[in-house]
């Protein structure tokens, strides 16, 4: 058998169990892409050690027949995840030479269930941006090209470099994080699934904080079902995250049925933009009769507040990274900047964060600062809470009408070239997260699925939104809104 | 609202994030152009309207209140930028 690293998790699982290949196959098959796809700038700590003795020990536990979901299934982690002994940066350069002490609990669950770590992956500087261009590491890059054009496109942000990964097949699967949509705008870009669970499905105990009311983990994949395997080793109670949902976590891969007929599925008036692109109309359209000769009743619905997400998004999140980001001072850990006969404690901390910050994070921080400050407290932290509030509302008053799942393009364009945003004014790519923001705001599961490409090749991708803790119907629905797409195509190797 | 250099400056300092004069400008103007868009948010009718503090409802797990962790003092050193006999060491903060 050649090229294992095109696999997805289920298949390789598969070959495992029946015994056809070994972990250790599968995993220098990664290894190899790996080496050979510098030019994506997709991994940028590799752990081939690290990867060949849990690769081993997986081997070992298929031998004695102890083989859970994940067990030597090689997949990249988000360099978001602290992983013990390993550098986690966060993408900044204030998190150079960090190697932390402990492992995140994620990640720990997916070594629990035998996964194989290859590296870390690429992505905004804290989890900041939607094209992967504010990265210490520099630009990941899109496997997918504009037809013939060998322009270099994003791979979407923040998790651009799990997204361009999986999408390269340098791993069978990664990890991803989402605020305001950095798992489903980078696996829109890439033709890959990314689904962000209900806020609290995932312990956010050891990864990197930006906003921590919004922010979640989940898996980017390479189908619906290898998102329903990961998700379930993922997920699950953790004493050590006062937000984590203490509640049972579904086989999710048993819930596929893929069986649609007589679910109600919300079309959203809202999220039909001014100046939104044809081919997005049209894949929506499209999708919607997919869901519909599946057996779904189509609902046109409402949710007034959408236009005001994406404001309020803007107050909170930098809030909240105002307040988690103080933590680096150039006193516990990262980079302390180097200080001028006479320099004080203050200037320590003003020129250590000025040299480790990235412009975008600087940015963020001093909104945050703002909002918070005295005096513009109420008139802009606290209002955008209260119009949060409405949001949320809004997704509860669809579903108290019955409404299962909801319909949505998952981003208003398909990849944007590196650099083609370099100039514009910092809400233009604020406005990327338009239709994923609402479901981070309102703690809601969201899940992107790959369902066509542009006239230029480029894949593109919707979204449906599920009810809250109710991932298993939300992922079963994807999977039928996947069989009826049957998006298969892959980019051309180039790098 | 407005936002000139000096409340820029107020900013970075409340930050703790140095920004040379030369740049305070653009920055005012950045600052301007994220706060015009986050005006949006005074079409909203709010009256009566609680601030969300949690977005899925649930009670905080309550626990014994004991010592639960400690003793890895090398642990919690070993990233740091200067670390002298034990402690974090930083420049001098009291004259």
């Amino acid at each position: 058998m050649t090229e294992l690293n095109k696999l997805g998790l289920a298949g390789a699982r598969d070959a495992l169990r029946s015994g056809d290949v070994t972990s250790k196959d599968l995993t220098e098959a990664c290894l190899t892409a790996i080496d050979g796809a510098g030019a994506l700038n997709a991994f940028v700590h590799n752990t081939p050690d690290v990867a060949l003795a849990q690769a081993d020990a997986a081997d070992k536990r298929l031998a004695a027949g102890d083989a859970p979901a994940m067990c030597g299934l090689p997949i990249g982690i988000k360099d978001l995840f602290c992983t013990k002994g390993v550098p986690s940066q966060a993408g900044s350069r204030i998190l150079q030479g960090f190697l932390p002490e402990y492992e995140s609990t994620v990640s720990q669950n997916l070594f629990d269930n035998g996964a194989v770590m290859l590296g870390k992956l690429n992505m905004d500087e804290f989890a900041m941006g939607s094209s992967n261009e504010t990265s210490v590491y520099g630009n990941a890059v899109n496997p997918w090209r504009r037809g013939n054009d060998d322009a270099a496109l994003t791979p979407g942000g923040s998790s651009g470099g799990s997204a361009a990964a999986v999408a390269a097949d340098l791993c069978l699967a990664a990890t991803g994080t989402d605020t305001g949509g950095s798992i489903r705008q980078p696996a829109a870009f890439t033709g890959t699934v990314g689904i962000k669970p209900t806020y609290g499905r995932c312990s956010r105990w050891g990864i990197v904080a930006f906003a921590s009311s919004l922010d979640q983990a989940g898996p980017m994949t390479k189908s619906v079902r290898d998102a329903a395997i990961m998700l379930e080793a993922m997920c699950g109670h953790d004493p050590k995250d006062s937000t984590s949902a203490d509640l049972a976590v579904p086989n999710f891969e048993a819930a596929l049925t893929g069986d649609i007929r007589g679910k109600k599925i919300g079309i959203p008036k809202e999220y039909r933009m001014d100046g939104m692109p044809e081919e997005i109309e049209t894949l929506w359209q499209d999708g919607i009769a997919m869901m519909k000769d599946a057996g779904a009743e189509i609902v046109d619905i409402s949710l007034p507040h959408t236009k005001y997400a994406l404001p309020a998004y803007y107050v909170i999140a930098p809030a909240e990274a105002s307040s988690n980001l103080a933590r680096y001072d150039g006193v516990r850990y990262g980079h302390r900047a180097t200080l001028e006969a006479g320099d004080g404690i203050t200037e320590m901390y003003e020129n250590t964060r000025a040299e480790g910050f990235g412009h975008e994070v600087q940015r963020r921080v001093m909104i945050g600062t703002y909002v918070l400050s005295a005096g513009f407290y109420d008139a802009y932290y606290n209002r955008a809470r209260r119009v949060r509030s409405l949001i949320k509302k809004d997704f509860e008053d669809v579903f108290a009408q019955g409404i299962d799942s909801i319909l949505t393009p998952a981003t208003p364009s398909a990849a944007f070239g590196l650099g083609e945003m370099t100039d514009a004014d910092p809400v233009a790519m604020y406005l990327n997260d338009v239709f994923t923001v609402t479901v981070n705001l309102a703690g809601l599961p969201g899940i992107a699925v790959p369902t066509g490409q542009n006239r230029q090749g480029l894949p593109l991708g919707l979204q449906l939104i599920g009810r809250p803790w109710e991932e298993a119907d939300l992922l079963s629905s994807a999977y039928a809104l996947e069989k009826a797409a049957g998006f298969v195509a892959k980019a051309d190797k180039w790098w | 609202m407005s936002i000139d250099e000096n409340t820029a400056a107020r900013v970075a300092k409340l930050a703790r994030i140095k920004v040379e004069p030369e740049a305070l400008p653009a920055l005012a103007q950045e600052f301007n152009n994220i706060l015009g868009f986050i005006e949006q948010l005074n079409e909203v009718d709010i009256e009566g309207v609680e601030p969300m503090t949690s977005v899925t409802p649930q009670k905080l797990k309550r626990r014994e209140d004991v010592v639960t962790d400690g003793d890895q003092q090398a642990k919690v050193l070993a990233n740091a930028p200067d670390a002298r006999e034990g402690f974090f060491a930083v420049p001098k903060v009291v004259e």
